[in-house]
This record gives structure tokens, sequence and C-alpha cells, in this order.
């Protein structure tokens, strides 16, 4: 009989083994967890300002209201806990909840634990902190002035670190060019922002000084080792474990560590385990972004467009704290700042700046948008300065296939590609010639049409030690080198010869444990449905290091890699156990179909069940040489990834992908939209193990760029208000603006990852936004310089370029409306009623606290201060988002009984709010007319998530104000809709969920 | 419905796939908060509890809703379906089957809803086009898919299901 031929699993898009649970609402999310009996509820109280210190807090009132266990302050959590560690050499600290100052709208200054969540909430909003609100900055070149208001005292300024690299000649390069080209690039911030928020689950064993903490972590696991120390505990102290599902993280669950800290804190103060599910305004206000950085790149270009030298200035914006693992977005592409390009001499000059905004972290795509826009962008430009066509100048550039493996200028060795191949087939195949052709007709019929194109190399397995560029060489000679990427993978055999493979790579939808079942199914023999695979971490049980999780694409090319080694062992290691039954040398053992047998003769076979059981049943029986088939553990860490040079080399990354895309886009001639045409996206990720994954990944992405090109963007105020807190607010691409991309391969497996394949899922992330910027410019100037090209673009963004500057208003409103302000959102109105009253009782009304607090919506009480001073407590709110606020209330310009002036500044848990109002009283046949215009302003929650309603809630509070005082007078409209809708707005800010 | 207190807690009954259920709950928990925690029905997952993102999604008396937008006590006596109930003793549906064979989830996280959504859209709809579909899509936040095998799988299990007894 001769051997069956088996077709290989891997390389087929088989189903995947995680769809029946996750089709059927049998996930099991961090909030779908078991927790024990007397589980409490975390909530916290976040900073409404962008920056303020705290002078103080009372949690008196809140520590009284029901269900509450602990409120617990940053004091508290400083007082049990250490700094979190920051990766760069500064004098700064950095604590996952705000001790003395809030540097960001949204950071943690209070945890309520309380027996659910809903009074936890409750609780939450009785916190009275008092601040003191400072100066925000929020441009990350604005941060860099020396007047710039400083967040970090202790540091001098805001710049946080800086190096300047020089690989090469580049200075020579410049001299000996015949063109210098350059480009400013502004990358703004945006989140591939999960729909499933960060959970943790927390409990502390006194005993032991040991935490328990679940969260839906991602990696890297290096964090383990940060947060242990910032709860001051050695790592078996700190167990931490992962749930086996993930509703998507795309670097962003990274940033989930500093509540994994204050959850177990507030477990160990709270003596009972703890619960916290962040919300969606938390997630976009709080979790972590990436970082928006401002680049000058300079090129030195022959006359054929062949670049000899690359300059780049960087100014990386990380927000309010530099949080582990940054500064590493900046550095992560460190090796590979040539892009896919052969450049020998580069200068870089890298400066990290805090600003007032969230903390970023891990991002998809990371670092990548930001270098590739620019780089691509530049591409762009110096085929427009010199008149050549753009396909020639990134031809002209290409590192040559015949040259791989190949040293960067920075140090990155590139593990294989064909780029020149891969680039001509995408033209030919992804039809470039039929896409100009639309571009030609639409332009000769007056349309606006581009076309544009990216060649990235996408870096994949990072280097644990490429974070220690930022260091000087001699800071790195005394840490001590590091580098290395350790991956791990366990399989393991039970009595009945079932096979179990375990890793460390805690996936989020990727397919991980589908993609393991084949691999190791086809190293032995075996059906698919034989092999059971886990992929979430438990630090107390698995084998793991500080490179696990799911992170830098590293699946397929190092965790399925360590998995093919496992495999490949345990099955030598079987085969010389089979060899002696079969009587045959173990080179002769075959696996197929669940049987290990004589190569050509499959008669002569064993089970593989019963042979690989054996080592449990009867170990005595195995043959000399073979410890035990019972369990294979193996970490795996490429020699290659080197730790850095004392001249700053770095081999980054491990794997380096090839993708060359080209799209057409059309802006819309009534409302200057830009609309994808068609995309067309060739990628080289190496050896395919699961087509239909790999295209999921590439479409993945490719949404989500589209979302950041076109729609996302976190918007903050210049004094630091957040204005994107919610879903409708920071706008996610939808099945209406994804187009389906055209997806071409081109295969060069890697020569060094055992299963040649390389990172796939962050590609499009750094291609995609600048081919559509790219397309943009050539839509808006086929020739000549391009304008300034800033993501997202959107229609109001391109209208000026289409229509020419708006013009200004036929007829401004005068007063008010002209002074400028700080920054927040704001609103301007004004109005009319008349009264049944003389100008002088309204006038006496106005003044008098007891009618003010009768006709103010939602107020408390009105106290008079002073001759023209009130202080007024009020519920204000829009929609469910409702909070109470002190005012401080002055009249000013009196004029009795004419006319004054209202100032006012109301501070809340919801934000702070200010404005004034200018108030005047007519006599007029029905009684008195007030007229009123006003001018205020919000920052806080209420503008982070009631943004879009605001203005028209302001008119309906005020319209209400004065329809009170009109029904005090005794007189005016009180029916109509405008009655109604008040009332109903009433009924809204007075009751529902707080 | 009886007048509720603010504090107390109050019984509401409801359908469940099919099952009578029971929970008592103040006037303000959440539909969400009810299934998940009181109930133990977690396949009904809460992505922005402000009704943007659809994941909640599930049927109320045959409609799509978002369970995050409703209090508990309003499905007094209703008649919900979540994805726990779409599998009949764990067999697929044409509708998860092909979103199954055109991998048209990742992470899962939004799939029920979106479930919800389509399976209320084939019941009133049952040759909806590629338009219709779209539509009733745009109700929801995907961030892994990209959306188009999300748009395959539904057609497939339109075709599908008008095909008659193999899938009915």
């Amino acid at each position: 009989m001769k051997d069956t031929v088996i077709e290989p699993l891997v390389g087929r898009s088989v189903a995947r083994v995680e769809d029946p649970a996750l089709l059927s609402g049998r996930g099991r999310y961090i909030d779908d967890l078991p927790v024990a009996p007397g589980t409490l509820s975390l909530a916290f109280v976040r900073s409404p300002h962008g920056h303020a210190d705290i002078r103080s807090v009372d949690t008196t009132e809140s520590a009284r209201a029901p269900g509450v266990v602990a409120v617990i302050t940053g004091q508290d959590v400083a007082a049990r806990s250490r700094s979190m560690t920051v990766g760069v050499k500064a004098d700064v600290e950095c604590w996952p909840m705000a001790v003395d100052r809030v540097r960001y709208v949204g950071e943690p200054v209070v945890m309520v634990v309380a027996t659910d969540r809903y009074l936890a909430e409750d609780a939450a909003d009785l916190v009275a902190v008092d601040y003191a609100p400072l100066d925000a900055v929020i441009d990350p070149v604005a941060a860099l002035s020396d007047d710039a208001p400083v967040l970090h005292p202790s540091l001098g300024g805001n710049l946080i670190n800086e190096r300047r690299f020089r690989y090469g000649d580049p200075e020579a390069a410049f001299d000996a060019a015949p063109h210098r080209i350059g480009i400013d690039i502004t990358y703004p911030r945006s989140a591939c922002t999960p729909i499933e928020t960060y959970g943790v689950i927390a409990s502390y064993e006194p005993g032991e000084d040991a935490y328990d903490v679940a969260a839906n972590f991602q990696g890297p696991f290096s964090i383990h080792a940060v947060v242990a120390r910032s709860l001051n505990v050695p790592g078996n102290r700190l167990r931490l474990r992962t749930p086996p599902d993930s509703g998507g993280s795309f670097g962003i669950k990274q940033g989930v560590f500093p509540y994994m800290i204050l959850a177990g804190i507030a477990a160990r103060i709270a003596g009972a385990p703890v619960k916290w599910i962040e919300d969606r305004l938390e997630h976009l206000s709080a979790s972590v972004s990436a970082t928006n950085r401002q680049t000058r790149i300079e090129a030195a270009v022959k006359a054929d467009g062949q670049i000899t030298a690359l300059d780049w200035d960087q100014i990386e914006d990380c927000g309010a704290h530099l949080r582990a693992p940054e500064p590493a977005t900046l550095y992560r592409m460190h090796g590979n700042m040539t892009g896919a390009y052969d450049i020998p001499n580069m200068a870089i000059r890298n400066r990290v700046v805090l600003t007032n905004k969230t903390p970023t972290g891990l991002n998809r795509g990371f670092g990548g948008p930001q270098i590739y826009f620019a780089l691509e962008r530049l591409m762009d430009t110096i085929a427009r300065h010199l008149g050549l066509d753009r396909l020639e100048v990134i031809r002209r550039n290409l590192i040559p296939a015949a040259a791989f493996p190949y040293r960067t200028a920075s140090g990155a060795l590139y593990d294989s590609g064909d780029y020149a191949t891969a680039l001509d087939r995408a033209v030919a195949e992804g039809g470039l010639a039929d896409l100009y052709a639309r571009r030609d007709k639409a332009r000769a019929e007056g349309r606006h049409y581009g076309i544009g194109f990216a060649c990235v190399v996408e870096p994949s397995v990072s280097n644990m030690g490429y974070i220690t560029t930022v260091l000087t060489p001699e800071e790195r000679a005394k840490a001590g080198p590091k580098n290395g990427a350790q991956a791990t993978a366990t399989i393991a055999i039970d009595p009945l010869g079932s096979v179990t493979v375990k890793v460390a790579s805690v996936p989020q939808g990727q397919g991980h444990r589908t993609v393991l079942a084949q691999v190791v199914a086809d190293r032995l023999g075996l059906p698919m449905a034989a092999v059971r695979v886990l992929a979430d971490v438990d630090t107390m049980r698995d084998a793991w290091s500080i490179a696990s999780g799911n992170y830098a694409s590293r699946f397929a090319p190092a965790v399925a890699g360590a998995t093919e080694i496992a495999a490949t062992r345990l099955r030598d290691k079987l085969a010389k156990v089979a060899a002696v039954q079969l009587n045959i040398p173990p080179e002769d053992v075959s696996f197929a179909a669940g049987r290990i047998a004589a190569k050509g003769n499959s008669d002569n076979s064993l089970s593989f069940a019963r042979t690989a059981a054996m080592a449990h049943w009867s170990p005595g029986t195995l043959p000399d040489g073979v410890d035990q088939t019972l369990r294979e553990t193996v970490f795996w860490s490429p020699p290659e990834l080197e730790a850095p040079t004392a001249e700053d080399g770095i081999n980054s990354s491990l794997c380096h992908g090839f993708i060359f895309d080209f799209c057409g886009i059309e802006i819309d001639p009534e409302t200057a939209e830009p609309k994808i045409d068609r995309y067309v996206t060739m990628h080289d990720c190496g050896r395919i193990l699961h087509p239909a994954m790999v295209d999921g990944q590439v479409r993945g992405g490719f949404a989500q760029a589209v979302g950041a090109a076109f729609l996302e963007e976190y918007a903050y105020g210049t004094d630091g208000s957040f204005q994107s807190g919610t879903l409708a607010d920071y706008l996610l691409p939808t099945v209406m603006e994804v187009p389906e991309p055209v997806i071409l391969h081109h295969e060069t497996p890697s020569p060094f990852t055992p299963l040649g394949a390389k990172g796939v899922g962050e590609g499009n992330c750094m291609s995609t936004p600048v081919c559509i910027a790219n397309a943009v410019a050539d839509a808006l100037a086929p020739e000549g310089n391009a304008p300034d090209i800033v993501l997202p673009v959107t229609g109001a963004k391109l209208a000026p370029h289409i229509f020419g500057d708006e013009p200004g208003a036929k007829d401004p409103v005068p007063e008010m409306k002209a002074k400028a302000t700080s920054g927040g959102r704001k609103l301007t109105g004004e109005g009319r009623t008349v009264v049944q009253a003389s100008r002088t009782d309204v006038w006496q009304m106005l003044l008098d606290p007891a009618t003010l607090d009768a006709i103010i919506p939602g107020s408390h009480g009105v106290q008079k201060v002073g001759e023209t001073r009130f202080n007024a407590d009020v519920t204000l709110g829009v929609g469910p988002v409702r909070g109470r606020y002190k005012a401080d209330i002055e009249l000013s310009d009196l004029d009795p009984p004419n006319a004054v002036t209202l100032s006012g500044r109301a501070v809340g848990a919801l934000g702070t709010g200010g404005g004034h109002g200018r108030i005047t009283l007519t006599d007029t046949d029905a009684g008195t007319e007030i007229a009123y215009c006003y001018e205020a302003e919000i920052s806080g929650k209420v503008a982070s998530v009631g943004g879009r309603l605001l203005d028209g809630a302001a008119k309906v509070v005020i319209g209400e104000f004065f329809r009170a005082l009109a029904r005090h007078c005794g007189g005016g409209a009180s029916s109509g809709p405008f009655a109604r809708l008040t009332g109903l707005f009433h009924r809204i800010t007075k009751g529902g969920r707080s | 419905m009886p007048r509720l207190t603010q504090d107390d807690t109050h019984p509401v009954r409801f359908t469940l796939n099919g099952r009578p259920v029971s929970a008592r709950v103040t006037p303000r928990t959440l539909l969400t908060d009810v299934l998940r925690h009181e109930i133990g029905a977690t396949g009904t997952h809460v992505g922005c509890e402000h009704g943007v993102c659809g994941a909640c999604t599930l049927q109320v008396d045959a409609e799509p809703a978002r369970a995050c937008l409703m209090l508990a006590h309003q499905a007094e006596g209703c008649d919900i379906r979540t994805v726990e109930g779409l599998a009949k003793e764990n067999a697929l549906t044409p509708l998860q089957e092909a979103f199954r064979e055109h991998f048209a989830l990742q992470c899962g996280f939004c799939t029920a809803g979106i479930l919800m959504t389509l399976d209320a859209l084939f019941s009133r709809q049952p040759d909806a086009d590629e338009d219709a579909i779209r539509e009733a899509l745009s109700g929801h936040l995907c961030r892994c898919t990209g959306y188009a095998p999300i748009v395959q799988a539904a057609l497939a299990a339109r075709n599908r299901i008008k095909g008659g007894p193999i899938d009915a």
C-alpha cells in the first residue's frame, strides 16, 4: 500500500475553530467571566481640565453614599505604590492616578469602590475636587517654546528626550546633490479604538502580599514588570491572566496596564475583589491614542530622482505622561527610516515632547503611519519638483532584489523581497493603465480626480532592544544590552494521546487558535480537530517572556514559528519511539492521517495517540535518548535581533514585508468630499499560512486607515478640553465608507522565520493614509506644488481648494461675537422676550436672590455674597449628561433700570463653563422687553460628549430662564412648541441615570 | 406599567429566546445589564452605551433594538430575542454558517448585534438586495473586518434562506 498524499492544512483557508462559539454568544470576554461573590465595582472621578493643580479632594459625601466601600485618592495610591517606570532618563514621575496635578482631560483623580456600578458612579459624582486651572499646551511645537506652560516642573520644560543620529555621510551627500527637496508634515492623532473597551478584575491576598489581576491586556508582557514594580511586589506576586476572548485591540489594550495597578490597589484597600469595565467616554478620552507628530523631512536628490540622503527632524507628542513603552512609537521604525529605498546616508533628529493630551501607546501601525506619511509625501514632492513621473522616482530608488538580505543605513536587516517585481505585478494586475484612463476622462470632464502611490516596508517581530536606541550608547553600555524577542510555544500530549498547544499570543480575533491547529496537525499528521489550542495567558502557569503578547505583527513569523519548532521536536522524538516499534530507522518514519507509519509501507503503522501516550502509561519502554514525549516547550529568539550597535545601528524588527499601493480618488464637485474610486494593495508578507485570514488582516487594516484618512481625529480645544468623546463625535467608518480594495500578493518567504512567514496585520495602516493623501494632492494640483495635506481629509478641508475661500458672513452679529476666547467649546446666542411688568420691577427681580433661585433652571439655591455678586448651585445637563455646578455670578456695567452685564463661571464634576451676557430692558406697550445676547464657553465632560447638542441646549436653558422670569412677572407667552420643548428638556435634565 | 420608585427594585418579566425570565431591578437599570449580569445572557455585548456602535442590538418583538438604550423595565412583557436564540441545538443557522464561511468576523464582539439586525431584515425582507443589506449594516461598527466579508456573508445567507428547504 502506498502513502496517502494528504494536502497540507497550512496555506488553506480552513474554517476558524473560534467561530461557532463567537457566532452563538458563547464568547468569553472580560465582562463575561465569572467573578467571586462579593466582587465590588470600581468607578473613576476624572479630570475635567486639560491642566490644573488639585487644591483639595473632599470625599466625605461620597464615602457616605449608599453601597460605597472605599473612596481612594491619588495620595492613597501613591502611598501604596511606586511611580511607573519611564523609558528614558528624565527627572519625572508617572503615576497611574493624578496626585497633585491633572495633565489631561479624563486623567483618573479618585476611585470609588461600591457594591454595584450604578452606586459607584453615583458616589463618584459626589466627590468634590477643587482645581486651580492652569494654562494648557496642546501643540507639540508650541510645547517646546520657552513661554509654554510646563506640565512637569521637575523637567524644567516639555522636552523629555532628544537624540540626534547620523548614518553614512549625510552632509557630504547633501553638499554633492543638485537638489535639496523637503516637506513639512503634520500628522494628527487618531486611534484604532476597539469596540470592546478595557476591563480589569483584581484581587489582593494580604497573607502573601500578592495581586491577582485579570485584564483584557494584549501584551507585550514586558509591561508585567512595569506593573509589578509599581505595585512594589516581586513578579511572582503579580498573577496576570487574560480572558479567552478579547473584542479587538489593535495595540490599544496594551494601555490598560495603569488600571491593572489601580484596580489592584483598590481591591487591596476595599478588602474584596474589584471589577472595572471602562465606558466609551473613558476609552476615548483616557485610554491611549497614537502619537501626533510634526516632521520636517528633506532629501538630497540627483537630477534623475535618485535619493542619496535623508534628513529627518521629528517632534513626537506623547501626551501628558511618557508611559511605557513610549517613546517606542518614535523608535519602532528606526531601522527602516529609509523605507523601501536604497539610501545610504541619513541624519535624524528625534525630540519627544509632552502636552496636555491623553498619554499615547501601541496602536496598529505603531510609528509607521507617521514616518511613511512623511516619506511618501516626500517622494510625491520630489517627482513634482523635478517634473518626473512619480512611479519612475519610486522605481529608481527601490532596493534591488539581489541586495537581500539588505542592511539599511540605520541598521535594519531586511530579510527578503523583490520590490520591483511586486510593483510591476501590481501595476499590471491592479489595472493602473485603466485607472489613468479614468483619471484622464474625469479631468477632461472638469472633475477633480487624482491617483496616489505609496511604497512601504512593513516591519514585524519587534526587537526588544530597539527602544534602547533612545538612550545614548554610553547610557546603553551602563544599562546592559537589550535584544531579541522570545516567542514560546508548548505542545502537550495527554494520556489519551490527544494534542494541546499553548501559546502566550493573546489574540483579539486574529484566529491564532485555528492557524496553530493547522501548523501542528500538519507536522504530526493529524486531522485539525485532533489539536486543541489555548492562546490566553496565566503568568503563574504558562510559559511566557517579555516579548509575549499580540503586537508588532509577531504571530505568524514568531509564535507560529516557535510552534512549528516545538511540533518538529515532538515529532522527532515520537519518530524515535515509533522506529523501535516499527523496526525501521527514525528517518523512515512518516506521520499522516492519525497514524505513524513506515514511509512507503503504510501497512506497517501505529496509532498516533497510542504511541504519543506511551510516555504516560509505560515510560520504561521509551528508547534510549528519549526522555519523554509528554510536553515540549520551545523558546525561540531570532539571532538577527541584536542590541543597538555603538554607532546606533539597530535591526529594529526581524521581518520586513513590502507593500505597494495605488488608488484613484475623486473629489465630489458639490460637497468636496473625497471618495475612493479604486484601491489596489500589493503585499509581500512572506509565506501565507491562511489566505483568508491574511486578506482579513489587510481589509481590516485598510478600513482603519480609511477612517484615519477621512474621518478620525482626537479633537482638543486649545484649553485642553477633549471634544470627541462619543462615537458620534469620533467617527469610525461604517460599511458605507469602506470600499473593497483589490488585494494582490507576491510571496518571498523570510529566511529568518521557521515557516517563512512575515507579519501582515499593520501594513495598510502605514501605506493607505499617505496613498490617499497623495491621490488627493494629485486631484487638487496635478502639477507643480501641491497644497499641504493634513489628515483627516474632509470635505470641509478640501472645499476652499475647490470653491475658494468661504466669503465672510453677510450680516455679522455685532458686539459679543467679536471677542476671542481661550479655546473650549464656544456658544453664542441672543434673544428677546416681553414680560408684563415694569422695567423697575424686572430690574429688582434680576437682583433678588430669591427670584433668581426660582427662575434659574435647575437651581438649588442662590446666595448674595456681595452687592453685585451671587453664588448659585445649579444642575445642568445635556440629555443624559447631567451635572451639578457651583456658579459665581457677577453683575457689572450696571445702568439701572436699563441694562446690566452678567458674567459667570461654573465649576462642576462634568467640567467648567464661563460666559457673559448683556441684558437690556425696554418699555413696550405690553410691558417690558428683555433683550439678551451672550457668549459662553464650556469644557470638560460635557464638551466631550455633548458638543453637538450644546448650542441647542444652551438656547433652551437660557430661553427657559427668561420664560421663567416672564412667568414670575405674571405674563409672557408660556404655551406653544417652545414651552413644550423647554418642559421636555427640564424633565430630561432632572431625571435619568446619572 | 405600574409606578416604580427610584431606589427600590421591582420585578420585570419578559420572554428571552422563548423562555420566560424575570429579575428584580431598579427602574434605571439598563436592559443590557439585566441580560448580562442578572440573567447571565452575555452574548449581547456593550460597546458604547450611547446607541452608536450597534453591538448590543437584539430583537424586541421581532424588531431590532439597541439594548443599551432600553431600560430593563421597558422590556416588561416583551418577546426578547438575542444571539443565543439563533442556533437551535448548536446547529448554526444559514446566516451564522455564512458568517463562518466568509470569515465575516474576527474578534466577534460586534457580531451578535449584526446577526440580530440581519436576522430581522431577512425575516421582513427575504429578498433584501445589497443596498438594503448595506443600509441595515450601516448601523453597526466593526473594527476588524473592513465589512466586505460581512456583506458577502449576508448575500450568501439571503440566497440560502431564499433557496428553500435545505436551510429552512
